[in-house]
This record gives structure tokens, C-alpha cells and sequence, in this order.
């Protein structure tokens, strides 16, 4: 069961005060009108799945009922940092390496942050950045 | 019976406490301090067993929670039943009463026992599938007498009368294990000022420090556990929770501990005189640090009838002496590979029972226990190991022969030596199942020949769970791994406490040694079982290998290695040793299986806690429940909601059945008057400058020119032009709404809403607040509606005054009430918002008013068959995610123009949602009035058809309506709207076929005139 940081109530609380949303980041096109079928079915269906770092929307549905960003490790269930709706991950797939190496600290120091050894080295590359 | 291998002293029993038991149907008497299975051992019952697969029969092996043979079924009354309990884990306590788990009748003469002969070769692994295969339709009927025979305990079939609580604990360490490791962690953590949470799963702490031959400072090892425990017992700081087992270890320090508070007293705990009292708790950690110090489990050697009763693993020979005074035999043989095995003969000897041989396959083992074996007279078998044991009901003697390890063969000749007992040990394997729990695989150590944990975040390994295994290292690698946690937990200061003083002991390197060769070709061999729980042999997993399967994890699959509940405690390694031998490839490379929560089996009822019988899921009533319940309502589960359903009355002394009541409410409303308790209806209070065009984005229709004192019907649509939900919003003010959603959907819409606005268009000053629970919501429906409530209301009730989809306020009853004019049954209705609290108050007066016009309550089977009659649709009955508002036929619902693409809007024209031949909602009238379609029937065209027939639509709403004289039914169907006055067919599971009109999907007051009254 995860431990997650909210980061509006900026404190730690249980799995079961949240509800997952899907995949963050979705852009939604700003004149549906104007886009092709083809590509407003990509932004309806189509999410990434990768192995690694990955950027999912919660709420924190038992609690300040916001919705905010987690970026998760879905191979070690390592969640790395939580950051508020609006704002941009400072992990990506594309750095967490370095951000790893660098020992990046993120939310309040505890249990967001990194510093874990991902047990493959090419864990990350799957993912388009 | 007397315990006739019962020491006279020695051990950390209670002589002065006798207890009896009952062990298959036998009496024996044990003492206090004793477990289950060290009170059998005294009593020398041998056979506890028949194994699983070939009914053999089996004695104990261990003595802790890795025992694969003891599993019994405890319990004295059918309500105290509790299966697959480890008489090793298991407290002895007055009146105890258990039976092997295996071995149908009975464990001494077993009917299966001819399989096991019978089958012998002839059942290699995969003889299940293999054999039962065919014909599928029998595999049920196989497997009842498989499992009957087999045997894996049974389910009480009584309810169970104890209670169990879940805990929610926080800490700063948490320490599993309270042997030498775990001890001097909790304590340098402890005094660093650390929360600290010490768990262990025996009946007493200390692990291995109890049945130690070292001295601490100079005492016995044991009286420097009890010191350490009594000053963490008084630490403010920590909480001691022994019988207490780890057995999950899930995400970010999460651990589940599973603590037995009564079961070592009696089977329930009103038996140990503890009525009411918790029987077990399932503690939910959250910790910051974990000390793993789980100890290790000595690993059996793999021999020819090495599961014959008077096998055991040379520790818990040591155990039994020493813990227990108990010794398990007369004559004992030892083998070997390591020194520390040595003490089972240095115990076994100093207890007064002979040692046949020590049986060591090193060339030149000189180890100070060697020396003290040899010293003390003890004959020690270089170079050699035992390679069969003799006897079936009992061990008889021990093949032994000197082995070449490296080529894997015997080179010498075989001796047999006469003994009773068989110990052996192959070396220790570090406990990191919890810590395999996480996901990290175990990483596999040469040197310690053994797997250690993997690296989990927040974990820390102290003690024999990461191979330190002699005393000195062990405390001091426990009081520097407890103090490391402390700091890592915010405790800067911490240091590891000053470890005690103990000699070091020269120890000669371990060989790497699993299976022993044998005289005759492996799959010649007699069996030499690997996984004694699941009757899985060294020859099974080789052949296993030989028919393809290299990995572990299939070859596992194939066998049933490790898939007992035990786990493979002891099989495990030495199963993935043979893989690797066969495969000739090393043991990392071959890999290791994953283990799962949970560590040892938990009860139902600690899982359960308190979530069953009424707590089992939180119930929703609303404020007229009461009422509900005085006045006979049958009830009907919305959600979490209680709604009353139907309310049947008492017509000429007997109860009206759900159709007679249903007919009648029915009437009542299209004729009289009946009422509704709406109140579960989903409730959202919108307000904000931007609320009006928040709603025009989120429905379908138009919001722009709502006007304060107007409601409006509304479909909600997904992004993908699906309908979601559908509802009234109201016009409260300009800047104020309520918007109402289905009941079971009021949660989802209120998230939906939420998303919206906090992701996409958070520039929009708007505020969502549930107010379902804050208002009771009555409706007063039927043409005499009007004349009911102008007698308890303010309002001015004049058709022109208050139209259709107008809302008032007034008072009602004379409470301040919101009244709508909006209807669900196609008739004059008013929907009366109340404050919750004044709810009982004005549905009272209702019906003091309204006796005169025989106002009818009625629930919601009632109000499903009024709303299908108008062709009104419940959005997750009649659409299921799948549905647009065009297959809907509600066209008149969809704002095209409106500026802003609302949600859904671009979906609607993609081809797919815009195909003609979608399925539509239609009515269906069945050609038989007094047929009621089946809801979920599918629809064909054609009932000649070969199956698979084409398939057209499905029923989605199906009732008889007492006004039609009729039954009547909501479906989709394929292009629905151009087959209308068409026959479509149903084909029913039992071979009949209704025939159906396709026809209007509104069956009554086409025009809505009713309702415009």
C-alpha cells in the first residue's frame, strides 16, 4: 500500500485516502473542432504503459478532494515525487538518471524522493521522453 | 501415556504444569512451555502425517514455521476448527484436540496409501494433469477425490465465535525478529529514543538465543535475552508484540503483522476464559525503518527416504533437547556439511542417548565443534554423507558412503549404521522471504552459499536474515544495523549499545552440498524428496528439467515445488540446486522463485477483523428509514444506500406478493396520488461566477439562458460521447445551482466535476459542494397531487403560477422546503428538499393530509416501472458506457452550437458514434401480454438461425405494467429507430422464443400531458 505526499495538505497519508486517475499530462486539444478523428481518438484511447518512470494524476478523493501528479517507478513501485496540478515533474524518464546520481531530493525529504538503484540500467530507455 | 522421550531436566518447560491433549482421537499428557509437536516428540508419536501425494507417512521435521510435515487440523468443536496449523508453531494449552491434516482415515492405515505404491513411479510430476485430464466435464468429480484423500484441511462449517481487530500502528523502527540481531537492534534503536515496534513469532523472544550452547558475559545466552526483553518491556518507547508473525511486506514500509492473542491458551477465546476479549490482530505498520533480523532456516539434506519419521533437521534436534527437553530418539546419525550442525550431537550426547556417527562431507573438517565431537568420543565419517535412510515407519538405520560432490557419484562402499534418528543439515538459508515480498529478487552469495535479501528502500538486514551467523557477529551486526536505522529515521544521535562479551568459535568453511549421490542412477533411486509438504523428489524436478522446462519459476509450476503452505521453507533451495546440477548451469543463474505475502497462513478472521456480519460494508439510510421499516418496506440495496423497494400490505389477512404490491402502487400514482423518498438522489451545490458556463461544458444541452426558478433536464457525457450520468440542475440564483445525479453516481459526478475544473479549466471560478446527506427529497406524484399539497404549503400551487420545471421556494409542513415541479412518473409531481432533519416531521404531515386521498408510498420497483411506461431512461441501466445521447434518441438533449466544445461534443461526430446502425433505444412490446422479457435477453432477427445467431441488441429494462395490462421492456437494438412496428425474437436458455414489437420507447401519455397539468 503506497504512502503518498499530498502535496496540498503537504502531508504523507495512506493508499485509501486516494484514487487513481490515469496517465498525467493528457493535453487535451484546445480546439477539438480543428483536430482529425485520428487524433482525437489518440487522446481518447491511447496511453503510454511504460516499464519505469511514469507520471499518473491521483485525487486525493477522502481528503482536500485535489488532483495532483505522482511520478512512479511501475517496475519498483517507487513513487519519486508528487507535485501539484499545473506544475512540471522534475524527474522525467529522460533525467531520472542524472536526477538519481545527483541524489535529487523532492517533496519534504522522506519517502518522494530518489536515490534508488533501478535493478536494470536500460529500465528507462523504453520510455519515450 | 508417558513421555517416554522426556528428559528429566533441562529445557524451558514447566514440569509442575501437566497438560493433556488429544492427538487423532489419542490421549497424551505435555507440559506448559511445550508446543503441539515437542509434546508429541515426548510422547514418541512418530507418524503425524500421510504425505500429500503418495500417502507416506511422515513425522515432524523442524521446529519452527518451515515444518513441512506436522500440519494439523486444530480444534476441539466444529466452530473452533482452524486448518494447516504447524503443530510446531502451535502452544500447548489443556484439552487441546488436533488431527493430521493428511491420511484419510487415518495417519496409521491410510486407503490412498495405494497410490502411493501403486503409483509409485507411475506417477511422475504432472500426473495430475496428465491422468484427469479427460473428460474435462469429469475433472470436478477427479478432483473431489483427490483433495478428500489428499487431503489440505477443511473450513469450520459453524460460524466462528471470536472477534479480531485490525490495528493501524505507526513507528519509527520496526524490528522482525527478536532473536540475537533483532534484540540488540530494537535495544540500540530503543534507547536512542526511537518508537520502536519489536515482533516475533514464537511464544517467547530470544530465536536462537533459547536453545544457544553459548554463554554472554559469561551466562547462559537465554538469561541475556530475558534481560534485553524485560528492558525493552519497560521502555515507554516500544511495543513488544511477541506471537506476533511479519507476514507482508508491502509498498513504502508497509508491514502486516499478524498477532495471536488467545490461541495459545485455548481454541477460542471464551475457551481461555477470555470471553469477548480479540482473538488475533492484524497490525497495519507503517514504518519508517524495518529491521529485518528473521533469522535463518537450516536446510535438510536431499537423501533417499530422507522423509521417513526419524528425519529432522540437526537443528531442531538441538531445539527439542534443549528448549524442550525432549530428545527425539535413542541412536543418532548425523550428516553434514557444516560445523554448526555439530551441536545436535554435542546436545544429543550430553542428554544421555547415543550418537551412531557424525557424517561430514568435508575431506578435513576441524572446526573447535569438530574437535569438541571428537573429544567427546563421537565417531565423525569424513569425506561421506548419508545416502539412504532405511525403515518406513520409523528410521532404521543409515546407508552411509563417501561422495565425490564435484562428479556428483559415490566412491566408496556403502556402510550401514543402525540408528533410530536421522539429522542433516546442508547449510542455512537466510529468511528474505518478507523482504521478496517488495519485488527485489534475492541476490545469491557464493560465499554464504545462500540467497540474501535484495536492496529494499527503508530496509536494513541485521543477523543470520543476511548470513552473519556466529553469536558475536550477530549481536554486534544488530546493535550497529538497529542504531544505522534510528539515524536513518531521524535519530541522529543513535549508537549502537555496547555488545557483550562471547567467545569465538574457529569454524571449518561449509561445502556446498543439496542432494546426495546414490548408488543407483537418480530416477532409479528410492525417492529423495526435496519438497517434503508436496511430495516433490529430486527425480520429479530432474525429470522436469529433462522435459523442457528451465526455468525455476516452470519448473516449480510443473512439479508443485514450494507451492504448499509451507512455502518451500526448507525445499526450496535445494529444489533450485538440483534444477542448476541438471541444467549444469550455478544456482544464481537458474534463479530464485518469488515469494508472496503470506509468510505463514493467517486466519480468515484476522484478515476480516471487524469488516463482517453488519460491518461488513458501511449502510446508507436515509432520514425517513425509520418510517420505512415501521411501515413494512422491503428494501432494496442502491449502492451503500437502504431504499425501500415495495411496500406490501396486508390484503385480506395475507402479505401481497412484490407484483400485487407493485401493481397496486403503480395504480395508485397514475389514478390518486403516492410518494417517494428521493432523498439518495445525488446532490451537488454549484456556485460561482463562471458555475452557468462551468455546467454548459459539462453537459450536453444549453445552460446560458437558464433563469433563476427554472430546472432543466441534463446528459452527461464522457469525452468519448458516452452518457455517464443524467440529472436535474436547478437555477438557484444567478451564480447558484443544484445539480441532482443518479444515486449511485453522486460520488463519481462530484470527482468528474472536480477533474474538470482542477485540470483543464481551473481558470474557472466555480466551487462543488455534496449536499445528498443535507436534504431529504420527497416526491408527491399523481393527479392528485396538487390537492395534497395545497394543504400543506405556502406555495402558490396555480399551473400558470408554478409551471412544469419550476422550483419554489416556501414552507412545507412549515419548515422551509425547496419544492420542483419535475416528474419521474410522467404525472403531475412535486419534489419536495426539506433540511434532512425536518424530513420525518413533513412526511408525516403528508400522510396526516393525505389519508383522505389514499397516498400511497412506493419504492423503487414501482418507480423503475413508472419512469420505463414514459420512456425515461436510469443511466447505468438502460446505457452501459456505450451509449451516446443520439442512440438514445435524445437529439433534443445536444447543444451543437453551443461556443465551447463541451465534453463529448467531438466524439459524437467521429465515424464510429455516427454509424446509422449504432444500437438505439427502442421500445419493446412482447407479442404474449403476459410475457416479461428477460432483462439482458439478446436480440435476433432470425430464430432459425445456427447459433452463433446474430446477435442485435439486448433488453435493458423489462416490467408488466398494470395501466398496459401488459408486460413492456426498454432494449437497445441495432438501427432500433428504422425497425419500428418490425418483430424481433428472443431466444430464451431454456429453448423458447419470445416474439416482440419493436414500437416507441414511450408507451404511456405520448404527448406529456400528465405531467403538464
Amino acid at each position: 500500500m503506497f504512502h503518498i505526499f499530498c502535496p496540498y495538505c503537504q502531508e504523507y497519508r495512506e493508499e485509501e485516502e486516494f484514487h487513481p486517475s490515469g496517465q498525467a499530462h493528457l493535453i487535451r486539444p484546445a480546439d477539438p473542432a480543428s483536430v482529425s478523428d485520428e487524433e482525437w481518438g489518440d487522446y481518447l484511447f491511447f496511453r503510454d504503459n511504460p516499464r519505469g518512470i511514469h507520471h499518473e494524476m491521483w485525487v486525493h478523493r477522502l481528503g482536500c478532494r485535489k488532483f495532483f501528479n505522482i511520478t512512479r517507478d511501475t517496475a519498483t513501485y517507487e513513487i519519486l515525487e508528487t507535485y501539484r496540478m499545473g506544475e512540471q515533474p522534475s524527474i522525467t524518464a529522460a533525467n531520472a538518471e542524472v536526477r538519481r546520481e545527483q541524489g535529487v531530493q523532492t517533496a519534504d525529504g522522506g519517502w518522494q524522493t530518489v536515490g534508488a538503484q533501478p535493478e536494470n540500467s536500460r529500465l528507462n530507455e523504453e520510455t519515450p521522453s | 501415556m508417558t513421555q517416554s522421550n522426556r528428559l528429566n531436566q533441562g529445557g524451558r518447560i514447566d514440569r509442575s504444569r501437566r497438560l493433556s491433549f488429544t492427538f487423532n482421537g489419542q490421549q497424551y499428557t505435555g507440559f506448559a512451555g511445550d508446543t503441539l509437536a515437542s509434546a508429541l516428540l515426548a510422547n514418541g508419536v512418530d507418524i503425524v502425517n500421510r504425505s500429500f501425494k503418495y500417502s507416506r507417512p511422515r513425522g515432524i521435521t523442524a521446529a519452527g514455521p518451515e515444518e513441512p510435515n506436522a500440519i494439523v487440523q486444530l480444534g476441539a468443536s466444529e466452530a473452533a476448527q482452524v486448518p494447516n496449523v504447524r503443530a510446531t508453531q502451535q502452544a500447548l494449552y489443556d484439552g487441546l484436540v488436533a488431527r493430521g491434516t493428511n491420511g484419510w482415515p487415518n495417519v496409521q492405515r491410510d486407503v490412498m496409501s495405494w497410490v502411493g505404491k501403486l503409483g509409485g513411479s507411475f506417477m511422475p510430476p504432472g500426473f495430475y494433469y496428465k491422468t484427469f485430464m479427460a473428460p474435462a466435464s469429469m475433472w470436478m468429480t477427479y478432483e473431489k477425490f483427490i483433495r478428500k484423500g489428499a487431503g489440505l484441511g477443511r473450513a469450520p462449517t459453524e460460524a466462528d465465535p471470536d472477534i479480531y481487530d485490525h490495528f493501524n500502528q505507526h513507528c519509527d523502527v520496526l524490528v522482525i525478529g527478536a532473536g540475537p540481531a533483532g534484540l540488540a537492534a530494537a535495544l540500540s534503536a530503543a534507547r536512542a529514543g526511537a518508537r520502536v515496534i519489536l515482533c516475533d513469532e514464537q511464544e517467547e523472544m530470544g530465536g536462537s538465543l533459547l536453545d544457544s550452547r553459548e554463554s554472554i558475559d559469561g551466562a547462559p545466552a537465554s538469561a541475556w535475552a530475558e534481560q534485553v526483553v524485560a528492558e525493552l518491556g519497560g521502555l515507554a518507547n516500544v511495543t513488544l508484540l511477541p506471537r506476533t508473525t511479519a507476514n507482508g511486506y508491502h509498498d513504502h514500509n508497509f508491514v502486516t503483522l499478524h498477532e495471536r492473542r488467545t490461541e495459545h491458551l485455548a481454541d477460542t477465546a471464551a475457551g481461555a476464559g477470555r470471553e469477548g476479549e480479540v482473538r488475533a490482530r492484524l497490525h497495519r505498520v507503517r514504518a519508517g525503518r524495518v529491521v529485518l533480523a528473521s533469522g535463518s532456516h537450516e536446510r535438510p539434506l536431499v537423501y533417499a527416504n530422507n522423509d521417513v519419521p526419524g528425519n529432522l533437521v540437526a537443528g531442531a534436534v538441538s531445539v527439542y533437547i534443549r528448549r524442550y527437553g525432549v530428545v527425539p530418539g535413542q541412536r543418532l546419525v548425523l550428516s553434514t556439511n557444516n560445523d554448526h550442525a555439530y551441536r545436535a550431537a554435542l546436545d544429543w550426547q550430553e542428554a544421555g542417548r547415543e550418537v551412531v556417527a557424525v557424517v561430514d562431507s568435508r575431506a578435513k573438517p576441524d572446526g573447535d565443534l569438530v574437535k569438541q565431537a571428537r573429544d567427546a568420543g563421537i565417531r565423525v565419517i569424513t569425506g561421506s554423507a548419508v545416502m539412504e535412510a532405511t525403515g518406513s515407519q520409523r528410521v532404521s538405520g543409515a546407508k552411509v558412503v563417501a561422495i565425490d560432490t564435484e562428479r556428483f557419484v559415490v566412491t566408496g562402499k556403502v556402510e550401514t549404521l543402525e540408528c533410530d534418528t536421522i539429522a542433516s543439515s546442508g547449510g542455512y538459508s537466510p529468511v528474505v522471504h518478507l523482504a521478496s515480498h517488495t519485488g527485489k529478487r534475492p541476490q545469491w552469495r557464493d560465499d554464504l552459499l545462500g540467497f540474501v535479501p535484495g536492496e529494499v528502500k527503508g530496509m536494513h538486514v541485521a543477523g543470520g536474515a543476511h548470513g552473519v551467523y556466529a553469536l558475536g557477529e550477530t549481536l554486534t551486526d544488530g546493535a550497529d544495523v538497529g542504531a544505522e536505522a534510528a539515524r536513518a529515521a531521524g535519530f541522529e544521535e543513535a549508537a549502537a549499545i555496547a555488545v557483550p562479551e562471547v567467545a569465538v568459535r574457529q569454524e571449518s568453511p561449509t561445502s556446498a552440498l543439496y542432494q546426495i549421490p546414490h548408488e543407483k542412477p537418480p530416477l532409479r533411486a528410492p525417492k529423495q524428496f526435496v519438497d517434503l509438504q508436496n511430495d516433490v523428489t529430486a527425480a520429479a524436478v530432474e525429470l522436469a528439467t529433462r522435459e523442457g522446462f528451465e526455468s525455476i519459476e516452470h519448473v516449480k509450476r510443473y512439479t508443485a515445488l514450494g507451492f504448499g503452505t509451507d512455502q518451500g521453507k526448507l525445499g526450496n533451495i535445494n529444489g533450485m540446486a538440483i534444477a542448476a546440477r541438471c541444467l549444469n548451469r550455478s544456482i544464481p543463474e537458474v534463479g530464485t522463485t518469488v515469494f508472496r505475502p503470506n509468510y505463514t497462513p493467517v486466519s480468515f478472521g484476522a484478515i476480516v477483523g471487524r469488516h463482517c456480519r453488519d460491518l461488513f460494508d458501511p449502510e446508507r439510510y436515509t432520514a425517513l428509514h425509520q418510517w420505512h421499516v415501521e411501515n413494512g418496506a422491503e428494501f432494496e440495496d442502491v449502492g451503500q444506500w437502504k431504499r425501500p423497494w415495495y411496500f406490501p400490505r396486508r390484503v385480506n389477512g395475507k402479505r401481497e406478493t412484490m407484483h400485487e404490491a407493485v401493481a397496486r402502487e403503480c395504480l395508485a400514482v397514475r389514478r390518486g396520488v403516492g410518494i417517494l423518498d428521493a432523498s439518495t438522489l445525488g446532490k451537488i451545490d454549484i456556485q460561482g461566477p463562471d458555475a452557468r458556463e462551468f455546467l454548459g461544458r459539462v453537459y450536453t444541452n444549453k445552460w446560458a439562458k437558464l433563469a433563476p426558478g427554472r430546472v432543466r433536464y441534463g446528459l452527461m457525457c464522457k469525452d468519448d460521447g458516452m452518457l455517464m450520468d443524467d440529472g436535474t440542475t436547478s437555477c438557484l440564483a444567478e451564480n447558484h445551482f443544484l445539480m441532482t445525479t443518479t444515486t449511485g453516481g453522486a460520488a463519481g459526478v462530484l470527482e468528474w466535476l472536480e477533474l474538470w475544473h482542477q485540470t483543464e479549466w481551473p481558470e474557472l471560478q466555480v466551487y462543488f459542494n455534496s449536499v445528498t446527506d443535507h436534504w431529504a427529497t420527497m416526491t408527491v406524484t399523481g393527479p392528485d397531487a396538487r390537492k395534497l399539497m395545497s394543504e400543506v404549503t405556502d406555495i402558490d400551487l396555480d399551473r400558470e403560477q408554478f409551471k412544469f420545471m419550476d422550483w419554489k421556494e416556501g414552507k412545507v409542513a412549515g419548515v422551509p422546503a425547496r419544492v420542483f415541479r419535475i416528474s419521474f412518473t410522467g404525472e403531475l409531481a412535486f419534489e419536495i428538499n426539506v433540511q434532512a432533519n425536518y424530513a420525518m416531521h413533513v412526511w408525516k404531515a403528508l400522510f396526516a393530509h393525505g389519508e383522505k386521498y389514499d397516498l400511497t408510498p412506493y419504492g423503487t420497483e414501482t418507480m423503475h416501472v413508472l419512469r420505463a411506461e414514459k420512456g425515461l431512461i436510469i443511466a447505468g441501466q438502460d446505457t452501459d458506457g456505450s451509449v451516446t445521447p443520439e442512440d438514445l434518441g435524445m437529439h433534443w438533449a445536444v447543444g451543437y452550437d453551443k461556443p465551447f466544445s463541451w465534453i463529448g461534443q467531438r466524439a459524437l461526430t467521429r465515424p464510429d458514434t455516427a454509424r446509422e446502425d449504432r444500437k438505439q433505444l427502442v421500445g419493446l412490446k412482447p407479442k404474449d401480454p403476459k410475457v416479461v422479457l428477460e432483462e439482458g435477453a439478446q436480440i435476433v432477427l432470425d430464430p432459425e438461425q445456427k447459433i452463433p445467431m446474430t446477435m442485435m441488441g439486448h433488453v435493458t429494462s423489462s416490467y408488466y405494467s398494470p395501466v398496459l395490462e401488459s408486460g413492456f421492456a426498454l432494449a437497445v437494438l441495432k438501427g432500433g429507430r428504422n425497425r419500428m412496428g418490425e418483430t424481433v425474437y428472443l431466444p430464451m436458455s431454456d429453448g423458447s422464443v419470445h416474439q416482440a414489437e419493436v414500437v416507441s420507447t414511450v408507451f404511456i401519455d405520448p404527448k406529456g400531458e400528465r405531467q403538464n397539468v
